[in-house]
């Protein structure tokens, strides 16, 4: 089974976010930078269904060459090849434009596929756009937020997180997979493998080679205005037993906030 | 004229789709059009009375027995038929579990980008600006998207529902063609999980749950607190869900769901940088912690500092008797 997966460079999840207003962009510098965490699980999961049926895991991220990193700790984790497509844009917060190159890499590279996995979406940009758009682009079927994946043969079957339960999806390969939380633990890399993904090439690609006008690749999302959220306020601690205070509590929810 | 996907699931209208049907309805009224609705496969008649209730002027029912379940080839097929015939120079979408599936792959196919999971939106001269959570909402991003026709994603539990006065519309069934081979992936059947409780993206009330409840068996106090609460959920931190106390589908913050409910009571929760995050478009914040320095007081419009083993049972009974006179 020639299985990719495509991952992204992202602030973790425990990053204070400053903003740059002059640029209406977000302050990269000073961050620490990581695999997005809902990749991780689809990286974790291409390697055990190689584990079960065989085949080859490749790992895609699109991006510039601080890539590089990640891409190596997925070699470690035990990836067969690692791929960088080589774009130099800052974020553009365009899903469309990212599932355009991811598109032309698969048609000019690896028009043999069968499984192609994704995070559910980056942390961060949080747009969830990208494995629904590479999947339509190649005429794929998809399951998104994915909690548990059986492939079998041709065909897979996928539970997907839905409000309040989980949908069975049924497909046939080759097919779209986005990896929610659940999914799966994501192993560690270890030592030998850290030392194996030292020496591994990682083949760069460039989005021209790929056949991608300028015109494809400009964003079609203008930037207006970049904020904080409104900041909160510390409010009232209510005093008392606890009884006093719960039923303070529910008095004020009541008579002040009206939402109960 | 802009358009609204209208989602039925259990043979109703989504209260997210008329939300969003709800906010394209100001938008229309601010740029002097109309809405109109699409909805696919067999719907049920009370589900049209609602839609055009809340505000749409039409309503185009794709027809093909292929959409008789869910898939987002299917849909996208049908919705992307949809707009060439249509025009509309907007197709919105809740973002709920299928519209955040559906939207891009239909955005995809009309060859547009999109804005995902709006939480505001304004006219600014003729355009549509769309405002967003980034970083699980540690920032806003305003965008204008500059492809023909507009799509976006609305975020539940945001825009105010509209009074349902609308008159009914002209109904037009729209036969659209779904060839066999272009649907390989389809939703077989749903799980619903135990106590079918609504999902905490929809609830209007959250009690949640933190490494203070100490225990997997003590979530079952929420779970009763939740009971007393209409249209209400229970959440998790992700040092909960981590430690294996509850399910992750629970789990509030930046690797969880974000949530805008009227009420989300903390009980436990200290409040790490990426859990605030995920609750700060909640309209009231309740924190119940031990600890008087927990970051979540900073936060939280009101406070009791204490054991929450012995603040939930006197704050059930004073809820239930709050509701029950109400």
């Amino acid at each position: 089974m020639n299985i990719f997966v495509f991952i992204k460079r992202v602030p973790d999840t425990e990053s204070k976010i400053r903003l740059q207003p002059e640029t209406k962009s977000v302050a990269m510098d000073g961050l620490n930078f990581v695999i997005s965490p809902y990749d991780e699980y689809a990286v974790e999961e291409a390697l055990r269904l190689k584990g079960k049926t065989g085949g080859e895991v490749r790992v895609i991220a699109v991006g510039k060459e601080d890539s590089l990193v990640i891409l190596r700790k997925c070699l470690a984790m035990g990836a067969d090849e690692a791929v960088l497509v080589k774009d130099d844009a800052d974020e553009t917060f365009d899903g469309l434009r990212t599932s355009r190159i991811i598109a032309a890499l698969m048609k000019n590279k690896y028009a043999s596929h069968d499984l192609l996995l994704f995070g559910k979406q980056a942390v961060g940009v949080d747009n969830a756009q990208v494995p629904s758009m590479v999947a339509e682009l190649l005429g794929l079927p998809a399951a998104n937020v994915v909690t548990k994946l059986d492939i079998d043969g041709p065909n897979g079957t996928a539970l997907r997180e839905i409000e309040g339960g989980l949908e069975k999806v049924t497909f046939s390969l080759p097919a779209v997979v986005s990896a929610q939380k659940g999914l799966n633990e994501p192993r560690y890399e270890t030592l030998k493998g850290i030392m194996a993904a030292k020496k591994k090439q990682i083949p760069v690609v460039t989005p021209e080679e790929l056949g991608l006008a300028p015109s494809d690749l400009d964003s079609r999302v203008e930037i207006t205005g970049i904020d904080l959220p409104p900041g909160r306020q510390a409010g009232k601690i209510l005093q008392g037993d606890p009884a006093e205070a719960a039923k303070s509590l529910v008095d004020l929810l009541h008579r002040e906030a009206k939402v109960i | 004229m802009l358009s609204v996907f209208i989602e039925v699931r259990d043979g109703k209208a989504k209260k997210g789709s008329l939300e969003v049907l709800s906010e394209a309805g100001r938008l229309a009224d601010a740029l002097g059009t109309d809405v109109v609705a699409a909805m696919a496969g067999p719907v049920p008649e009370d589900a049209f009375s609602e839609v055009f209730a809340y505000g749409a002027s039409k309503i185009y029912s794709l027809e093909n027995p292929r959409l008789g379940s869910y898939s987002s080839q299917g849909f996208a097929i049908a919705l992307g038929a949809f707009v060439r015939e249509v025009r509309p120079e907007a197709l919105f979408f809740a973002a709920t579990a299928m519209g955040k599936d559906l939207a891009p792959r239909v955005a995809a196919r009309l060859g547009v980008s999109m804005a995902s999971d709006c939480t505001k939106t304004a006219v600014k001269g003729d355009a549509i600006e769309f405002t967003r959570p980034i970083y699980a909402g540690k920032a806003l991003l305003s965008v204008r998207l500059k492809s023909s026709p507009l799509v976006a994603t609305f975020r539940p539990n945001v825009f105010a529902l509209r009074p349902p006065e609308g008159k009914p519309g002209e109904r037009i069934a729209m036969p659209v063609d779904v060839p066999e081979s272009a649907v390989r992936g389809l939703a077989a059947g749903v799980i619903i999980e135990q106590g079918g409780e609504i999902d905490v993206t929809e609830a209007d009330i959250i009690v949640s749950g933190g490494r203070g409840m100490k225990a997997p068996e003590n979530f079952a106090l929420l779970q009763e607190l939740s009971a007393v609460l209409p249209r209400s959920a229970v959440g998790a931190s992700r040092s909960a869900v981590d430690s294996g106390w509850i399910g992750h589908q629970h789990q509030v913050g930046q690797t969880g769901k974000t949530v805008s409910p009227a009420v989300y009571m903390a009980f436990g929760i200290s409040g790490a940088i990426q859990h605030l995050a995920g609750i700060s478009s909640s309209k009231y914040i309740v924190a119940v912690n031990k600890d008087p320095e927990a970051p979540i007081f900073k936060v939280a419009d009101y406070g009791i500092v204490g054991d929450l083993f012995e603040v939930i049972p006197p704050l059930k009974e004073a809820l239930k008797k709050a509701i029950a006179e109400s």
